[in-house]
């Protein structure tokens, strides 16, 4: 298959090989892939759930009242996904998307580390811990 | 209407924004907010928070085609990912400030950029000479073409990491995955090869995205009800048209789209103008 930056021997010096050979990347995307999948199921259970029981309601799109506290923190949204709520499933879904990227963050660190690119381990902790700072808003 | 019917007008509506996001190469996300707030009404905040959620799903289910092509520089996105997670971390944070109103104008003058951009020539620059900080940071590849490895060398590092902070910004103020930015970025002032600026873009876009959900959710932006119907129909859309179209797009789909988005753009405007967003 195709070959990836950095893993030609014609490189200049110095460009080192790259860790995103194929397999590591191929792992990765196929980590996102599941990710993606997982919450796509999700989000179908929890809207066939929902719209049996709020299909014939009218809803409050227009007017912005937020969401309460159990489909906007982690333990919230796991405990009403767990009582079977159509909204809390929906909500864990997007929340298994939204860990999806940051799993695939945490793999390349993994990836940079085994390399020992010291460069590199810095920049994806930086990424990886701005990432956390947004998804500490959500669990705490 | 009831939750029944506007659930799968709206799952309509962005299976058709995610087929002609990925058909055009423009991306779906930039019209997901204009298509429920001036279409169906909305609340901005809402309509943010589900699009914001449909980018990330866009870009991590493309991930896999991608990947296969061999062209992501992973070195280059983490990079560059720094700038774009910063920055949409503070524009997500001002999006708490800013009324919608405001808002609304500058994501109609973000859609007209994008009308603006997405019809404009972009050549392509491929420069023989390597950069230093590009060559100090590991930033220069090689990407698989018809005449076999070509080398390609990453210019003027910092103006790219510049364009990629305020891409971030936008994303984490309007919900969207400033993908047109992020490639100009790339592209016009890195001189990446169209395929590596493409995918890696596509790679950024996700992990950018994160970075604001995590605000957008506990901000209670995110309505499960209307993201269901949302992240549904753009997934299902841009999967679709990844399979229609793999290689060519339509120059003349490309023209309308770009009309639409314009069209949209300057109602945007002109609703935040008069508050009605």
């Amino acid at each position: 298959m195709a070959s990836t930056a950095g893993s030609e021997p014609g490189l200049p010096p110095t460009a080192r090989p790259g860790w995103d050979d194929d397999r590591i990347e191929r792992l990765l995307a196929r980590l996102l892939q599941v990710g993606v999948l997982l919450s796509t199921l999700l989000v179908l259970a929890g809207g066939v759930v929902f719209l049996l029981h709020h299909g014939g309601t009218i809803p409050e799109y227009s007017r912005f009242a937020g969401e309460p506290a159990e489909l906007s923190s982690v333990a919230g949204i796991i405990r009403s996904a767990l009582r079977g709520d159509g909204r809390g499933l929906i909500q864990l879904g997007l929340l298994v998307l939204v860990a999806t990227p940051v799993l695939r963050v945490a793999g390349s660190l993994v990836a940079f580390v085994a390399l020992r690119d010291r460069t590199y381990v810095v920049l994806t902790s930086v990424v990886l811990l701005l990432l956390a700072s947004s998804l500490a808003a959500v669990v705490f | 209407m009831n939750t029944l019917e506007i659930t799968v007008l709206i799952g309509a509506g962005a299976f058709l924004a995610g087929l002609l996001g990925s058909l055009t190469g423009l991306g779906g996300g930039v019209v997901i907010v204009p298509l429920l707030t001036l279409v169906f009404g909305i609340d901005f905040r809402y309509a943010v928070g589900a699009s914001l959620v449909s980018v990330i799903a866009t870009s991590s289910g493309a991930a896999v085609a991608y990947v296969r092509e061999g062209f992501t520089n992973v070195r280059l996105g983490m990079l560059l990912e720094v700038a774009t997670t910063v920055g949409a971390l503070v524009g997500a944070g001002l999006a708490g400030w800013i009324t919608p109103s405001a808002l609304a104008v500058v994501f109609g003058l973000v859609l007209l950029g994008s009308a603006w951009f997405s019809a404009q020539p972009r050549p392509e620059h491929v420069v023989e000479t390597p950069d230093p900080l590009a060559t100090r940071l590991h930033l220069d590849g090689t990407y698989p073409s018809l005449q076999g490895e070509k080398h390609y060398h990453v210019q003027r590092v910092p103006l790219g990491f510049g364009i990629m902070a305020g891409a971030g910004a936008l994303s984490g103020m309007l919900g969207i995955g400033s993908g047109a930015l992020k490639v100009l970025a790339m592209d016009q002032a890195m001189c990446l090869p169209f395929k590596v600026s493409t995918t890696t873009s596509n790679f950024m876009i996700g992990v950018t995205a994160a970075a604001s959900a995590g605000i957008y959710l506990a901000r209670g932006y995110v309505d499960p009800g209307l993201a269901m119907p949302v992240v549904l129909g753009v997934l299902a859309g841009a999967t679709l048209g990844a399979r229609l179209l793999t290689t060519t797009r339509s120059a003349m789909l490309r023209m309308i789209f770009a009309v639409v988005v314009a069209v949209l753009g300057v109602e945007m405007i002109i609703n935040g103008l008069h508050g009605r967003i």
